[in-house]
């Protein structure tokens, strides 16, 4: 009997590929993120995980629901959407009703990615423009702070109960954020409370250091664009410093200015989305840049204490343009021949 | 010192794919028996195909020419085999297109020996008779493309070779030919660098090898007479350190200017086995009718570096290895980044195939693909700093003419950016697409 030729496949070269694959870049952030969500367990208490579980519900919900029958698996799969609900339930505050917080999620991917035509092409990072839209509804819960719980686990904030669409029940006991403190106070925060989280804020703004430990992990990955971080914190820092020249009272320190409220986090973890951030080397740097100024001039000038999540949006528009003008210097043009 | 040089000779992006050669890296080179059927197409060169100048049914001895050029970019043809010439006409090839071929019939009776031919006294030759005894010599490039040879030593008026520098990188993974071509004919090699060098005026002769073969840097340094002017330089193992212009700016720290040649350098760029093939011809006067071939790849049960008549069929080939694995379901010519896949194991071995590489489910299993996040990886992948993630885009909304803009020909299609790719995006498949489509309109406008 004649042996069979194999049927042979004739897919194209090349045949080999590196490891990573697009869902495990999403599920390298989460794990990047699991320190500072501890964190914010071990401060705010089970109200955090509740918070944190309404934005990935809400994010998780608006994916499955519009999404195509046939690839309904898939785009679950590709853990993007539990990426969005968390990094969304990181920039709000412990005390938020838990219905706001869900609908921050669904509206942050039905907005922010769904209507886009979905994963990879989204203008704007949804998880921000999911917190831009309930800080828009909904500016006093989103700005009313509570202090930690002081180690008791199982103490939820009475905020977070608060029926959907009745007046957010608010209780006496608010605490504000370091920038809130030195806006509208002028009390400096202590850089060590910053760095170790033992301030009021949002639930992932509170630590930088492990927010710092998540970006390295990121970045020996190789998941991460680190001229993104680098160019919009070196930013904050030269253009801190040089507000502290002409009045080191009224502006904060450099090192104030990294560590308090959510630039570590945004910086880290928001900024370097790739879809929302420019594609280039070039662009990458001048993207830094440019949310690193707009920044402080938002912290220090404008009528809020926080800018980054602003601050990100506005150079997220920008994305294509800088994209487009940065495209690398393609071998062998440019160069005189001889 | 020594790791300061190899930080130096590098080019910049490229990707590190891991390099598979230890499965063939020590095995010496042997021959293959001869078999029965050989096919030898007409255009197994880029160019104009040869011409044939043999009947059906005349009988060719080994080494004997059966098709001369058929045009300036275009090298003769000689039999592999003593047989007898069965047929002219249309053979499957590579590509899986019909085109045309010689068949022969090896004689059973014949001892296949090859007499050594009288040396070649190329010192007498003028360039003009050396560039035409390369092209009668069938040479070609031997590291992929098989471009005539002799073309590129033929330089306009005012232009000046400097260096030739022998491409011995062989960056892509499983191929080890030029390897153990290096180890086991370092004298063939730095004898056809020799003439070439001097045919050429050029000053100096630099090879260039990957520094994941210190052992065939070693036995090159050994080898080189002290009157020679030979260095060898190793290069930092990265892919693809083999395309010409990558090593030029490598080795010389030279970016060629995008659209021109080497030589506008002042360089001149051969393969290990293309110099050796030339040494073959002028010390021992065999043309090119045989070529060292790498067998390996998870599919193939003995893999081997072997010596095989062009025209072999892959068969034949596979068969010499102890035949395909159960579960094979892909065979490439060549290196597994930019190779040809085959359709059948009828197809020729020809002048510019390096490897035969089977590869089973675990490497050819469909990957799922994802949306592209721009994440950028294919932008630090690409050598000639393209914007692959652009180009894939537009290829896949099909608009190709947008993609000039973004210097879509400047792509040499190494593979990089899909090697690279988290999202199993067919990044270079979608390009080399969009690249074919706007040189066809061209050719149906012009």
């Amino acid at each position: 009997m004649k042996k069979r030729d194999p049927d042979l496949l004739l897919f194209h070269a090349p045949l080999l590929r590196q490891g990573m694959t697009t869902p495990s870049a999403m599920r390298d952030v989460l794990y990047a993120l699991a320190p500072a969500t501890g964190a914010s367990l071990w401060f705010f208490g089970i109200s955090a995980a509740l918070v944190l579980g309404s934005c990935i519900a809400g994010a998780v919900l608006a994916e499955w629901l519009f999404a195509n029958k046939e690839t309904r698996g898939e785009s679950l799969r590709d853990a993007s959407g539990v990426l969005t609900g968390l990094l969304l339930g990181l920039t709000l505050p412990p005390g938020l009703p838990l219905w706001m917080a869900f609908l921050g999620g669904f509206v942050g991917i039905a907005l922010g990615k769904v209507i886009w035509g979905g994963l990879g092409h989204n203008l704007f990072n949804p998880a921000l423009l999911g917190r831009a839209f309930l800080l828009a509804t909904f500016p006093i819960a989103m700005t009313t702070w509570v202090p930690s719980t002081g180690g008791e686990f199982f103490a939820i904030y009475p905020g977070n109960l608060a029926l959907p669409f009745m007046q957010a029940q608010l209780d006496g006991m608010s605490a504000a954020t370091p920038l809130g403190l030195l806006k509208f106070e002028q009390v400096v925060t202590p850089l060590s409370d910053l760095a170790f989280g033992k301030t009021s804020g949002s639930l992932g703004e509170t630590s930088g250091l492990l927010l710092l430990l998540g970006g390295i992990y990121l970045w020996l990955r190789r998941d991460l664009d680190w001229r993104i971080p680098v160019s919009i914190l070196l930013t904050v820092i030269v253009f801190s410093a040089c507000l502290g020249l002409f009045d080191a009272e009224r502006f904060p320190t450099p090192l104030f200015s990294v560590f308090s409220g959510g630039l570590l986090l945004g910086a880290i973890y928001m900024a370097t989305d790739p879809v929302t951030s420019p594609v280039t080397p070039r662009g990458a740097w001048i993207f830094g840049i440019g949310v690193g100024v707009l920044v402080i001039l938002i912290r220090v000038f404008g009528g809020l204490p926080e800018g980054v999540m602003y601050a990100i949006l506005l150079m997220n528009a920008a994305t294509p343009l800088i994209d487009r003008y940065t495209q690398p210097r393609v071998f062998g043009r440019g160069v005189e021949s001889q | 010192m020594k790791a300061l040089g190899y930080l130096r000779h590098g080019f910049e992006h490229g990707v590190h794919p891991a390099h598979h050669k230890q499965q063939t890296a020590d095995l010496p080179i042997q021959r293959v028996p001869f078999g029965k059927h050989y096919i030898m197409p007409l255009g197994q060169h880029t160019g104009v195909p040869a011409r044939p100048v043999v009947a059906a049914g005349e009988r060719v001895d080994r080494g004997q020419m059966i098709a001369e050029p058929g045009g300036f970019v275009s090298t003769a043809l000689h039999s592999p085999v003593t047989g007898t010439v069965k047929e002219i006409g249309n053979f499957r090839g590579v590509d899986g297109r019909f085109a045309p071929a010689i068949a022969i019939e090896a004689d059973p009776f014949a001892t296949q020996q090859l007499d050594a031919g009288t040396p070649i006294d190329w010192q007498s030759l003028t360039l003009d008779e050396f560039i035409g005894a390369v092209q009668m010599a069938g040479i070609v490039g031997m590291g992929g493309a098989a471009f005539p040879a002799h073309v590129k030593l033929s330089v306009p008026d005012g232009v000046r070779i400097r260096h030739l520098l022998i491409n011995g990188a062989e960056c892509e993974p499983y191929l080890t030919t030029d390897h153990r071509l290096m180890l086991e004919r370092p004298d063939a090699l730095l004898e056809g660098a020799e003439i070439m060098r001097q045919k050429l005026g050029a000053e100096e002769t630099v090879i260039g090898v990957e520094t994941n073969k210190p052992d065939a840097i070693d036995v090159l340094r050994k080898h080189i007479q002290p009157e020679q002017p030979v260095r060898v330089v190793a290069l930092k193992v990265k892919y693809p350190q083999g395309a010409e212009k990558m090593m030029i700016k490598s080795v010389f720290g030279k970016e060629v200017p995008a659209g021109q040649l080497p030589r506008d350098v002042e360089v001149n760029v051969n393969n290990v086995g293309t110099i050796v093939a030339v040494a073959d011809y002028f010390s021992r006067g065999v043309p090119l009718i045989e070529r060292v071939v790498t067998v390996a790849g998870p599919g193939v049960t003995y893999p081997a570096n072997l010596i095989v008549p062009l025209g072999t069929p892959v068969r034949d080939v596979v068969k010499f290895c102890g035949g395909l694995k159960p579960g094979t379901r892909e065979i490439i010519m060549g290196g597994p980044m930019m190779g040809r896949p085959i359709a059948s194991l009828d197809v020729p071995v020809l002048k510019g195939c390096s490897g035969v590489l089977v590869f089973t489910e675990k490497q050819t299993a469909r990957r799922k693909e994802y949306p592209c996040i721009s994440c950028g990886r294919c932008l630090e992948a690409c050598p000639y700093f393209l914007n692959p993630s652009r180009l894939a885009r537009l290829a896949k909304s099909r608009m190709f003419d947008e993609m000039k803009a973004y210097n879509v020909f400047d792509c040499v299609e190494c593979g990089c950016c899909t090697f690279a790719c988290p999202s199993n995006i067919p990044i270079v498949q979608l390009i080399r697409t969009a690249k074919d489509d706007l040189t066809h309109r061209k050719e149906v406008d012009a």
